[in-house]
């Protein structure tokens, strides 16, 4: 157990540092809408199911959203 | 040089995070207010969620303050984007797939009692008032994406919003009557894990519920209708 | 072996705060700065429930007869942690909603010319 939750961390910590060097906000917003959801999975691992539920809903589906519709509304490559 | 010397102080920073990480130790207990909630939340609110007694029991209030920040962000995302309608280049939007449109329409009675679902059970399983407002929030989302012109009428959506808020401060009110205490419960506690128990929690949750629904729902009808 | 299962979530955590604060610091896109405090907050949340752990502990919920509350994790973190997830997205919505207005003032999001364009 504590092996899948270290190659969770691992992953996730990759996705963020995606989002750190891609120049493409679409993809930027895709990268931090995986590290949502694999904190979602490790708030569950934590024994936290309210929490995970609410990170799930919240975090991973509409930020996300909030944020597509702002690129679109805006320029999707950063200069 | 703006890269170099924010990673010099975030190593700075890192290396006093971690010899304070050596004095919080992973795994052992460290408060004893959450051993009093969970031994003693099954008979004081009557809820079988410990989490839920904590949020709408014993600190109601703390959740009031929280649905009142997230009101005034929904106002605050409503006047600033509601001046000087839409500039900027339109483009084109070809309608959506027959696929898309007949699937959201199909889907949002479902999301929305599958919502109901979660927050009127939310002391007895993991759920509640925040997590099944986001999936009412979804469901609204959903029919944005499978239609252009919108359907859920803007007059339904704040009078369910205002009158949630509303009927949250009421049941604080009804309970300062009772018992010269804001939020205290009145309503029989019940037997444990039947859908009747926990007094006035289920309540509170109800009314939360549609309220954040409603409001998230409100924000991204805000930032949708702008594209046109 | 036992030091990665003592602070597996801390570096998970302390991770994700770091790499969100590097990315507020040196980015001058303001949609990347608003992904940055996105992330910034879903670290400090991840922070905040991986210290309410104990070990060999399972959810606080009761349901069905014969669980122990002895042998339950921390309710209180997971209860503060749920308020701060949807204040996050309060504030993230608003943000987003000024980003979009400031394009439309200035036409362009890039935070060194929106500061030049004061004078």
């Amino acid at each position: 157990m504590i092996v899948i939750a270290a190659l969770l961390v691992a992953v996730m910590l990759a996705a963020a540092a995606a989002a750190l060097v891609f120049r493409d906000l679409l993809s930027a917003v895709i990268a931090s809408c995986v590290v949502s959801l694999i904190a979602s999975i490790l708030f569950l691992l934590l024994q936290a199911p309210d929490v995970a539920m609410a990170e799930a809903s919240i975090g991973a589906a509409l930020i996300t959203a909030v944020f597509v519709i702002a690129i679109r509304r805006t320029e999707r490559y950063e200069e | 040089m703006r890269t170099l010397t924010s990673l010099i102080l975030l190593a700075v920073i890192a290396v006093g995070i971690g010899f304070a990480l050596t004095e919080v130790p992973f795994g052992t207990p460290k408060t004893e207010v959450g051993g009093y909630y969970l031994e003693h939340g099954r008979e004081e609110t009557g809820a079988a969620n410990t989490v839920t007694s904590v949020v709408v029991g014993y600190r109601a209030f703390d959740t009031l303050g929280e649905v009142t920040v997230l009101f005034v962000a929904a106002l605050g995302l409503g006047a600033v984007l509601a001046a000087a309608g839409g500039a900027g280049a339109r483009r084109e939007v070809e309608p959506a797939s027959l696929v898309l449109r007949t699937g959201a329409i199909l889907l949002f009675p479902l999301l929305v009692l599958f919502g109901t679902y979660i927050f009127l059970h939310g002391h007895l399983t993991p759920g509640g008032g925040f997590q099944g407002g986001a999936v009412i929030a979804s469901a609204c989302l959903l029919i944005y994406l499978g239609s252009r012109e919108r359907i859920i009428s803007r007059v339904g959506r704040t009078v369910t919003e205002s009158l949630s808020g509303l009927a949250f401060v009421l049941i604080g009110l009804i309970g300062l009557a009772f018992s010269a205490q804001f939020l205290s419960d009145f309503l029989p506690k019940g037997t444990l894990n039947t859908l009747f128990s926990a007094g006035v929690i289920p309540l509170i949750y109800v009314a939360v519920g549609f309220k954040v629904g409603a409001e998230l729902g409100g924000v991204i009808d805000d930032m949708v209708k702008e594209t046109r | 072996m036992s030091f990665l299962q003592d602070y597996a979530y801390y570096i998970g955590a302390f991770g994700l705060v770091f790499i969100g604060l590097l990315i507020v610091l040196v980015q001058h896109n303001l949609i990347k700065v608003i992904i940055g405090v996105s992330i910034f907050d879903t670290g400090i949340n991840l922070f905040l429930i991986a210290v309410g752990y104990i070990r060999n502990g399972t959810a606080p919920i009761f349901s069905r007869a014969g669980l122990e509350p002895g042998a339950m994790v921390d309710p209180v973190p997971q209860a503060l942690v749920l308020t701060s997830i949807v204040i996050g997205v309060a504030v993230l919505a608003l943000a987003l909603g000024i980003a979009v207005r400031l394009y439309r003032e200035y036409g362009t999001l890039d935070l060194r010319k929106i500061r030049e364009l004061r004078w």
